[in-house]
């Protein structure tokens, strides 16, 4: 499995059957997950309109979409208006490089960070490493993580897959915290004691950015414990990682999107800190403002007609929280920063479908629908896995697989081809036919017979039993 | 009315008795029902699993196979939703402006059977009996993409002698997804897993659902635990008069 970013580093059946396999980890899973996803239900239904503003929403982001250039432009002069700077970054390295040339420049080796899902998906940590910086998350969950040397396995609840107890000896061992209980408000408190020292002392921060408002300049931080306002208030310096995709047109514009994402999110009705910045202020806050303008396979996403719908997400995880795939194979299954999914279909997208690995994903669902109904934004996740899957199988060698497909296809053009293979079938499967039912498969079919049985061909088809039926009649 | 059965390749191949029941059922409501012995799939397994250039020329055969059809019932939600829902998607990355135009009027001549009967029909019983205990799945797509409702509940709240039970966690997926089983054999298992669990703790002989495809999960599950319970395609319980069950 791969440490951050994007390549995953097997393909996702081989991913779930390790984690699968963790029955501790699939515990906390659907307690946190069937929790979440009742809280959300009523967080929605209270909104009478809903259905309205999630239109709204993806209406918004799709304007956006439809002239990214001509918004990101308007976004870099305000920003500039303003007293930022801002900077371009096509690729991963490049933006390791600005930040770290950044920090640098600063003459530190300690910053603080906001959770940032764009900079978890340039793996910006192991970079700054590397130049002799270290960054301290200062997000809870995103600290549990970096101190577990583990990887988030979800968009907004990284350390979904641990639980209080884990928790408690994590904190016991890193922090040297004396803990007598795994109550959650000790292990906060614990958190916050090594935190606020970092807060003070820290001249540089580093965050994302959930939406910037194009004609005014604004930055816009969504979060619920705090710590994300101290960073970005606190430091001398902020520099900003944002997906080129974030950016709205006008202020009026945040205002769905204020509804849609803590009731998404964390069912909340409203996220208890929102923090907008323009620019710099003098002798308020940071004084030096650097916003990086993340394009990392984006504008690849943008221009496929089918796909870009895909850069609506807001990610605010509720496709996560009601996929039953996720639930059971865990975010570390899908091998990327993006699990789930929205996962699915953008890490695939990302990395242009020449990704082994990551090309395994958009067949890592069952398509029962649930995200599309949980999307704030009506992204229809179900009809772009189906869209990916026809992408990237033509350049598939042939195999098993494909043969079987050609050849099931070829039977199916033909009425009477079909009612032979069945035919054939039906005489075929003997030996499988165990005491009236099929108990295993040979070859890629052996999966399905591993936990179920499968009933077998019984001696007439439908059509036949029909023409029998109905002789005469027609 | 005239009704031209879709009888889904899994039906035909592996659950004959489904189709049959279904065209019964209809008899008995006093329609005249047609199967087109020219129709085989609708491409719905090729598509979905990548293979769209193999699902043209199916989607293609099933708009000629149809093309008389006044209207056209399937005793499966899923493959109903495939073609009410991703023809056009499939016409459209495909760029084929007059087979769009076929599938969207095709799309509204096409039902499950349980929308057929109480949105098209506006009849919920079926003059049904089955004394058995029962619980309903609602299949993903005929919820999801067809919002079929409480049109299947309807339905067996009506059926003589029959108790329906709860299914705890109903909304969730059975895990079975097509060839998603087959690609992520372990994941899939994991989500039957629980649907079995909540299958058996309602104490039903029968669960029912209407696409075979989703039975035919629940059903190798609860058949592999020696569980008592039973799968029963929601046509052949409607279809059930007293004496039979």
């Amino acid at each position: 499995m791969s440490a951050g970013g994007l390549h995953p580093s097997q393909p996702f059946p081989d991913a779930a059957r390790e984690t699968l396999a963790d029955a501790q980890m699939r515990r906390n899973l659907r307690h946190a997950a069937g929790t979440i996803r009742e809280k959300r239900l009523r967080a929605v239904a209270e909104v009478a309109n809903w259905e309205d503003i999630r239109t709204q929403g993806a209406s918004i982001k799709d304007t956006v979409l439809g002239n990214l250039a001509e918004h990101l432009l308007e976004l870099e002069a305000s920003v500039k208006r303003r007293g930022g700077q801002v900077h371009w970054a096509r690729d991963a390295g490049e933006a390791q490089r600005l930040v770290a040339d950044l920090v640098a420049a600063q003459g530190v080796s300690e910053v603080i960070k906001v959770k940032s899902i764009s900079t978890d998906e340039i793996e910006l940590n192991a970079a700054l490493e590397a130049r002799g910086i270290h960054a301290t998350e200062t997000d809870l969950a995103e600290l549990i993580v970096q101190l577990a040397e583990d990887r988030p396995s979800h968009i907004l609840v990284p350390a979904i897959h641990k639980n209080r107890a884990e928790i408690r000896e994590l904190f016991r061992h890193k922090l040297g915290a004396d803990l007598l209980t795994d109550d959650p408000a000790v292990l906060a408190e614990a958190a916050r004691v090594y935190l606020r020292e970092k807060f003070l002392t820290t001249k540089v921060a580093i965050s994302g950015a959930n939406f910037a408002i194009a004609d005014t300049g604004t930055v816009c931080i969504v979060e619920s414990e705090g710590n994300g306002r101290m960073c970005l208030t606190l430091p001398d310096v902020l520099i900003s990682v944002m997906g080129i995709e974030k950016v709205l047109p006008s202020w009026a514009d945040i205002a769905p999107f204020m509804q849609l994402l803590p009731r998404s999110s964390t069912a909340e009705r409203m996220n208890p800190y929102t923090s907008f910045w323009s620019g710099i202020t003098p002798g308020d806050g940071p004084q030096h403002f650097h916003l990086i303008l993340l394009d990392n396979g984006r504008t690849d996403v943008l221009a496929d007609k089918v796909g870009r719908e895909t850069l609506r997400c807001i990610r605010c995880s509720a496709c996560l929280n009601v996929c039953p795939v996720y639930e059971r194979a865990g975010g570390h299954a899908y091998g990327s920063v993006y699990p789930g999914p929205i996962g699915a279909i953008l890490t695939p997208q990302l990395l242009q479908l020449e990704d082994e690995n990551a090309n395994s994903l958009p067949w890592a669902s069952s398509l029962c629908g649930a995200c599309y109904d949980a999307c704030p934004v009506k992204i229809n996740i179900p009809e772009i896995l189906i869209y990916l899957r026809g992408q990237i199988t033509p350049h598939k060698t042939p195999n098993a697989e494909s043969i079987a497909m050609k050849t099931a296809a070829w039977i199916f053009n033909e009425p009477h081809r079909f009612e032979g293979a069945i035919k054939l079938a039906h005489t075929g499967q003997g030996p499988l036919v165990q005491h009236g039912a099929i108990r295993a498969l040979p070859g890629m079919l052996g999966g399905w017979t591993s936990s179920r049985n499968l009933p077998p061909f019984p001696k007439q088809s439908f059509r036949e039993l029909w023409r029998r039926e109905n002789e005469g009649e027609q | 009315m005239q009704i031209d059965l879709f009888i889904t390749c899994l039906n035909d191949a592996l659950f004959p008795q489904t189709g049959l029941a279904m065209a019964r059922l209809l008899r008995r409501l006093g329609h005249t029902v047609r199967f087109n012995e020219a129709q085989t799939c609708c491409g719905q397994m090729h598509f979905n699993t990548g293979y769209q250039a193999e699902a043209l020329p199916l989607i293609r055969k099933f708009v000629q196979d149809f093309r008389d059809a006044e209207v056209i019932v399937a005793p499966s939600g899923s493959c109903v939703a495939f073609v009410r829902d991703l023809y056009p998607k499939a016409a459209e990355w495909a760029g084929d402006e007059v087979l769009l135009a076929q599938v969207q009027e095709l799309g509204t001549r096409t039902f499950e059977l349980s929308e057929f009967l109480v949105k098209v029909l506006g009849v919920e019983d079926v003059g049904a009996s089955y004394p058995h205990r029962v619980t309903y799945h609602p299949t993903c797509h005929a919820a999801r993409l067809l919002r079929v409702g409480d049109a299947p509940l309807k339905l067996l709240q009506n059926v003589r002698g029959l108790s329906l039970v709860e299914l705890p966690a109903s909304d969730q997926c059975c895990g079975f997804g097509g060839t998603f089983s087959v690609k992520n054999p372990e994941t899939s298992t994991a989500m039957l897993a629980d649907k079995v669990a909540n299958v058996m703790s309602t104490r039903a002989e029968v669960c029912t659902a209407g696409d075979n495809s989703c039975l035919m999960h629940i059903g190798g599950g609860l058949s592999r635990l020696q569980s008592g319970t039973g799968v029963v395609h929601l046509a052949e319980i409607l279809a059930s008069v007293e004496g039979e069950g």
